[in-house]
């Protein structure tokens, strides 16, 4: 009976984890409760890929209607490996909680804390299992709102005014993605993905098309922080608690990354052009200017964790790039470098966040030789930054190895010589870091620096071997991404599954 | 405001009304304009209003904030398992045919649970709300 359920437990898990924790009103109590339901998650989003990988897609109808009137949940190769991703992430960033709140967070609020997180996760994954255009939006929504608390919960005050302003960019966002909907709604009569693409052929007026895609994709953009959309994420991402931003750097983003490919592949066509610009020209012109002005951005902070925001939204510049091509090697490296960015930017947060809990500050210039005293976690950002810059050995190479194969394949060398020359910008941001924290006579804080517990160093150490572990021996992540650019492809070719 | 007679005589007629009119829209949504989100509403309507008039010391007597934090999470809680009976009764998740006799009445019944969850969810969170704002020291 489990089997046949598992697209929708996959959110439910989550959920119900969020509500008990909420009702235990107790801190120990709600961590295991989380603990408990995102290792049931990932156990669920792993037989749901193994089922997608053996026999194809998945289809589940809410409350047993028919998708033209109900809601669908459909899981493909595309949504299979972001559910994984998003819900093993789940898992080490809880795991990551349980000492950084202590530090963190208000003693009265850590239940609540746990109880965002896993509602926040119940949102990523709905969004990612639905193939219902509104469904996904109250789903947009359910994680959007969770993480404004996640957010502001963070100690700084400086997180209030950060969660603010994600509050109002995201909600101008979502305001933005349900006009599209609607728009799409007005012209298809439906909400359903699997039959909006196949109405589209029959719609004489493209007009509202175009305006619902404009809308959507803005939208979306705002929640992905595409460049010059990005202004919300740095402050949020460096003034929100360490697990929380570990966590929504490597799912929140990545997964409307995955609702841009799906609506730009699958819905109105990746080639399709507005006058005398394309869609894909347009994206990709963004994402250029994402991975230079972010990584040059990024080069000139001072705080660790806004450092690391800022090549975040450098390296979605990738991601977004590898969709543009929109060959299969480039769609490809997309979705390669969707998991493998979560996974060193996971690493990489997890790491400043235990030094920051134990030295007390992520600026720069006060944790000079942090690496004598700390090794173990500044190894894992050391590692992770690596995989930043692409260096071989490193997952991030790879990622970047099929975006380049994909600029080739699609006859533009320039693009190739701009990805590897963005990555020297890489280089210069990490080897300010890497500098500082090993080449540096250990500064005050250094030296005091506190022992880290093994709870904080080991979801940290796992993301960062398989950072190296994806860079040695890229089999099932590649299998993964490229079943998932296939089914993209396939899907825009107008073969649909 | 405690010397106010008039406000104070009219809100002791006024509460009574207010709470059955809330159970009348929740138990009429089935024919009717209403349902559990505009009952909630009107529900904690009644509780602001007491707070209102004899301040927000009394009205948590009323509903205390443990209460609150438990009923919030609980109304939703009360609708994912009624859309998890509908799996145990071989349907899909919010799936309601065969939680009764026939389908029709399953429906009915799945419907009406559902509305009792939003009812709380929607109840406490209105309330909390007012909490919150009410209970902010001027800085």
């Amino acid at each position: 009976m489990i089997a046949a359920h598992l697209p929708v437990l996959v959110v439910l898990l989550p959920l119900f984890g969020g509500l008990l924790a909420a009702l235990s009103r107790h801190n120990e109590a709600a961590f295991w409760i989380a603990l408990v339901a995102s290792i049931a998650t990932l156990a669920a989003a792993a037989a749901l890929a193994g089922q997608v990988m053996a026999g194809g897609p998945i289809s589940y109808r809410i409350g047993g209607w028919d998708p033209a009137l109900g809601i669908e949940y459909r899981i493909d190769a595309v949504s299979a490996p972001i559910l994984l991703l998003v819900a093993a992430m789940g898992v080490a960033a809880i795991v990551y909680a349980r000492r950084s709140v202590t530090v963190e967070i208000i003693p009265e609020r850590v239940a609540w804390y746990y109880t965002m997180m896993l509602i926040c996760l119940a949102g990523l994954l709905g969004m990612a299992a639905s193939g219902d255009a509104f469904n996904i939006f109250v789903f947009l929504e359910i994680s959007s709102l969770s993480t404004y608390t996640l957010i502001a919960l963070g100690r700084d005050r400086r997180a209030l005014l950060a969660a603010y302003q994600y509050l109002i960019v995201g909600t101008i966002g979502a305001t933005f993605y349900v006009i599209g909907v609607g728009l799409l709604y007005l012209s298809t009569g439906t909400l359903n993905f699997g039959l909006i693409v196949e109405r589209l052929p029959e719609i004489t007026s493209p007009r509202a098309l175009i305006a619902a895609e404009a809308f959507i994709v803005v939208g979306i953009a705002l929640k992905l922080a595409l460049f010059p959309l990005h202004a919300w994420l740095p402050n949020a991402y460096a003034y929100a608690p360490s697990s929380a931003t570990a966590l929504l750097a490597s799912t929140a983003t990545k997964v409307a990354v995955y609702l841009l490919a799906r609506y730009l592949f699958a819905v109105f066509g990746i080639q399709r052009s507005v006058g005398p610009i394309s869609v894909a020209d347009a994206l990709m012109a963004l994402s250029l200017l994402a991975m230079f002005a972010a990584s040059l951005a990024a080069i000139f902070q001072n705080d660790i964790k806004r450092l690391l925001a800022f090549s975040s939204v450098a390296q979605i510049g990738y991601i977004t790039l590898g969709l543009a091509i929109a060959n299969e090697a480039g769609v490809t490296g997309a979705f390669l470098h969707i998991m493998n960015h979560a996974l060193m930017k996971g690493a990489a947060f997890m790491a400043i966040g235990a030094i920051l809990i134990s030295a007390g500050s992520s600026k720069l210039d006060e944790l000079a030789g942090i690496g004598r005293t700390m090794p173990v976690a500044a190894g894992a950002l050391t590692v992770a930054g690596l995989a930043l810059i692409g260096v071989p050995g490193t997952s991030g190479f790879v990622s970047k190895w099929y975006l380049v194969l994909g600029a080739i394949e699609a006859g533009r060398l320039w693009l190739a010589i701009l990805i590897v020359a963005s990555s020297v910008l890489a280089v210069l941001y990490v080897g300010r870091i890497l500098e500082v924290i090993w080449f540096r006579e250990p500064a005050k804080r250094s030296l005091e620096a506190q022992a880290v517990p093994l709870s904080l160093l080991a979801p940290t150490l796992v993301l960062a071997a398989l950072t190296i572990w994806f860079g040695l021996d890229a089999g099932f992540p590649v299998e993964l991404a490229s079943s998932a650019a296939k089914a993209l492809l396939g899907v825009s070719k107008g073969a649909l599954p | 405001m405690r010397l106010d007679v008039v406000l104070r005589v009219t809100t002791k007629f006024i509460l009574a009304p207010l709470l059955l009119f809330a159970l009348y829209v929740q138990f009429h949504g089935d024919y009717g304009p209403g349902g559990g989100f505009q009952a909630g509403v009107i529900a904690a309507a009644a509780i602001i209003l007491y707070g209102l008039i004899n301040g927000l010391a009394a009205a948590r007597r009323i509903v205390p904030d443990a209460v609150l934090e438990r009923l919030i999470p609980a109304g939703v809680l009360i609708y994912a398992l009624v859309g998890v009976a509908g799996m145990f009764t071989g349907e899909n998740f919010l799936g309601y045919n065969h939680l009764a006799h026939d389908a029709v009445h399953g429906q009915e019944w799945g419907v009406f649970l559902v509305e009792a969850g939003v009812f709380v969810t929607v109840f406490s969170s209105m309330v909390g709300i007012f909490y919150a704002f009410a209970g902010r020291r001027r800085a």
